[in-house]
């Protein structure tokens, strides 16, 4: 018998590669999603555009659960992405301004381009297959370069069609999404319904992705790369479109975040930009989607509240937070409490216990 | 071209070579011995330049005094560094990466909390050397000479040396050197101690000739890291040699002709282009090609 399309596709909702099974985590995951929508027909302007920028930044936060949860791959480059696809938009929307679709083709170039530039980048680092802690190295370096580079083209010389880059004071002006006559600027509830509309489809999109056989194709990279060689997967081709996809998750939150601003500077690339997102991925619990989404919504809206009560602390908090998730839960607060939860659930049941499935990073084997 | 002008251009070269070796060595070490990397390194040079600077200007101590200080204070730091945090991750790499980077990120901002934005810099010792119309910094030229101190001295202690002898077998197989009645925690400890005191050293070394900010250590790792990349964590003291002489004819090349910038894209491009080919960098190369010569000799 012939599984219908749509019972194949909740099966791989609700695959074991992620957390969260069954109808009360889907009925709360709706309820979920209807309260984020229909909060922008009653909260304010200010507070709709807040929350629309914390959830902004989750395609950027998941690409990277999806490229060291699942793939064992860390990275320091979702920045320089971010950056790169932000910058990219801005110069293209900027010189097609009044263009009619012209800001759609921008998206697409600058969440292109970033692809493009982690494609070559992933080419060298996976083909050569190097040790795991040369490719943290080398993306941090990528985003110190490139924010080095961005921050120098001060000056009337640096500037492609009208668009001026603006060296460490930013690239100002830049145009909106606009789509057939709405235009998604920051204080508005169109750009908030995007991003919530975005944030949830790319959520869904990647739960889907990592329990295909895909995906698990990329956690057995993940568990035992050479093992995986020699069944016969393409081990290097599988990263770097991993990697990709992730540096195209973290454009698209740079193309987002310029929407919603009209603005990017080169600070968005820096050291302390290129650790955000590790920060999410470790806190909240890599092996898992919905910790990472819940973790760097919460996390940017403690750094937002911590900003406004002297922004001195905050990354020092983050800093702390960071260290001492890794000492006390290696595989995250979210992750750590969702097992226990699943745990105790079992012992009440007086089944016995499955063996947990850990990865192997869990279990601290290199 | 002038004799004077290749001068100019050597010296250009072995500032190069001092800055890549002094800002990489000591992470070098820490990982061909633990294999794990410590991303606070730049936080701690940023800590030594700090510990020399304070010295000097409140304590009013002569400047190499407060230079050992540096070493010393960044050194029992990275000791307690050790037993609190790097020791828990030994099996784990990048859980040990994101922790160190945890620790950099509080040192950073720490520093920026306490002590400000920016502080009064120790004074640049003004000593010149001047040959056929260039004039060389003299200070400069006393870095290089102590960056190549301290390949030899690190060269002497791994082969010359008891503790040096029990690091390298800790290297070569750690559970072997266990059974044979090495302490390899005791090991560990010394070695992350060591890499420390030389960030200390590092950092205590380029306090007079930067400004002396809390991210300080932002100029640094970032040509550390592709000198470590490049070098490879088979064999340190090859690996950092060999690294930074090939990177600073590409660094010092390309910044004299196209300035600093155009420089460092040329490093990582150049890193990129070598773990390509040589993914275990120059020193796993030359360790690849000395075993298989060994094998050879075997047949």
């Amino acid at each position: 018998m012939k599984e219908s399309k749509i019972s194949k596709i909740w099966r791989k909702l609700n695959g074991p590669q992620e957390l969260g099974h069954g109808p009360i985590f889907w009925s709360l995951f709706g309820c979920f999603a209807v309260v984020l929508l229909g909060y922008s027909l009653v909260g304010s302007v200010f507070s709709l555009s807040n929350l629309a920028i914390f959830f902004a930044y989750v395609p950027m936060g998941l690409g990277l659960g999806l490229l060291w949860g699942y793939g064992g791959v860390l990275s320091f480059g979702q920045a320089a992405f971010f950056g790169i696809a932000g910058y990219v938009y801005g110069i293209v929307a900027g010189n097609l301004m009044g263009t009619p679709g012209g800001t759609l083709l921008a998206a697409v170039c600058g969440i292109g381009g970033t692809m493009v530039v982690a494609a070559a980048f992933g080419y060298f680092v996976f083909y050569g297959q190097v040790s795991g802690w040369i490719i943290p190295l080398l993306t941090l370096v990528l985003s110190l370069i490139i924010e080095t580079f961005m921050g120098q083209t001060a000056g009337y010389q640096w500037r492609l069609g009208r668009v001026l880059f603006g060296g460490y004071n930013g690239m100002t002006n830049i145009p909106s999404l606009s789509l057939g006559g709405v235009e998604f600027t920051g204080a508005t509830v169109a750009f908030y319904v995007l991003v919530i509309a975005v944030t949830l489809a790319v959520y869904l999109g990647l739960r889907l992705l990592v329990n295909s056989r895909y995906g698990h194709a990329v956690a057995a990279v993940r568990e035992d790369a050479e093992r995986t060689r020699m069944l016969g997967y393409n081990v290097d081709f599988i990263q770097v479109q991993v990697f990709t996809l992730a540096a195209g998750l973290a454009g698209l939150s740079g193309v987002l975040y310029v929407s919603w601003g009209n603005y990017m500077n080169p600070s968005s690339m820096g050291m302390v930009a290129a650790t955000l997102p590790v920060i999410w991925t470790a806190v909240g619990g890599r092996n898992s989607l919905l910790a990472v989404l819940l973790s760097t919504v919460a996390l940017r809206w403690l750094a937002d509240a911590l900003a406004v009560r002297g922004g001195e602390y905050a990354f020092l908090i983050l800093g702390a937070l960071l260290l001492a998730t890794m000492l006390f839960f290696p595989a995250g607060i979210v992750v750590s409490v969702a097992r226990r939860w699943r745990d105790g659930k079992r012992r009440d049941s007086k089944i016995p216990p499955a063996p947990l499935q850990e990865t192997n990073q869990t279990r601290g084997v290199s | 071209m002038s004799l004077a002008y290749l001068v100019s251009l050597l010296y250009q070269y072995a500032d190069n070579v001092a800055f890549l070796l002094l800002a990489a060595v000591g992470l070098m070490i820490i990982l061909g011995v633990i294999d794990v990397i410590n991303l606070a390194h730049g936080e701690l040079i940023m800590m030594g330049a700090y510990i020399t600077t304070l010295t000097y200007n409140h304590a009013h101590l002569p400047l190499p005094v407060c230079m050992i200080l540096s070493v010393i204070g960044v050194g029992l730091f990275g000791m307690f560094l050790e037993r609190t945090v790097i020791r828990r991750f030994y099996n784990d790499k990048l859980g040990a990466l994101v922790a160190t980077w945890g620790i950099g990120l509080i040192l950073s901002q720490g520093t920026l909390l306490l002590l400000g934005p920016s502080m009064q810099s120790v004074p640049h010792p003004e000593w010149t050397v001047s040959y056929g119309g260039y004039s060389f910094g003299g200070y400069r030229l006393l870095l290089f000479a102590i960056a190549i101190f301290v390949v030899i001295a690190a060269w002497w202690f791994f082969y010359n040396t008891r503790l040096g002898v029990q690091t390298r077998a800790t290297m070569q197989n750690a559970k072997m050197a266990q059974s044979l009645g090495v302490d390899t925690r005791r090991i560990y400890l010394l070695t992350f101690a060591g890499g420390s005191a030389l960030a200390g050293l590092t950092g205590a070394l380029y306090a007079p000739t930067t400004t002396i900010v809390p991210l300080m250590g932002t100029t640094f790792v970032d040509v550390a890291f592709i000198t470590v990349v490049v070098g490879g964590g088979a064999n340190p003291i090859l690996g950092a040699l060999t690294s930074s002489a090939l990177l600073s004819v590409i660094s010092a090349g390309l910044s004299s002709v196209l300035g600093t910038f155009i420089g460092r894209i040329g490093l990582l491009i150049a890193a990129l282009v070598v773990i390509r080919f040589l993914p275990q960098g120059f020193s796993g190369y030359l360790r690849d090609i000395k075993r298989r010569r060994m094998a050879r000799a075997s047949e």
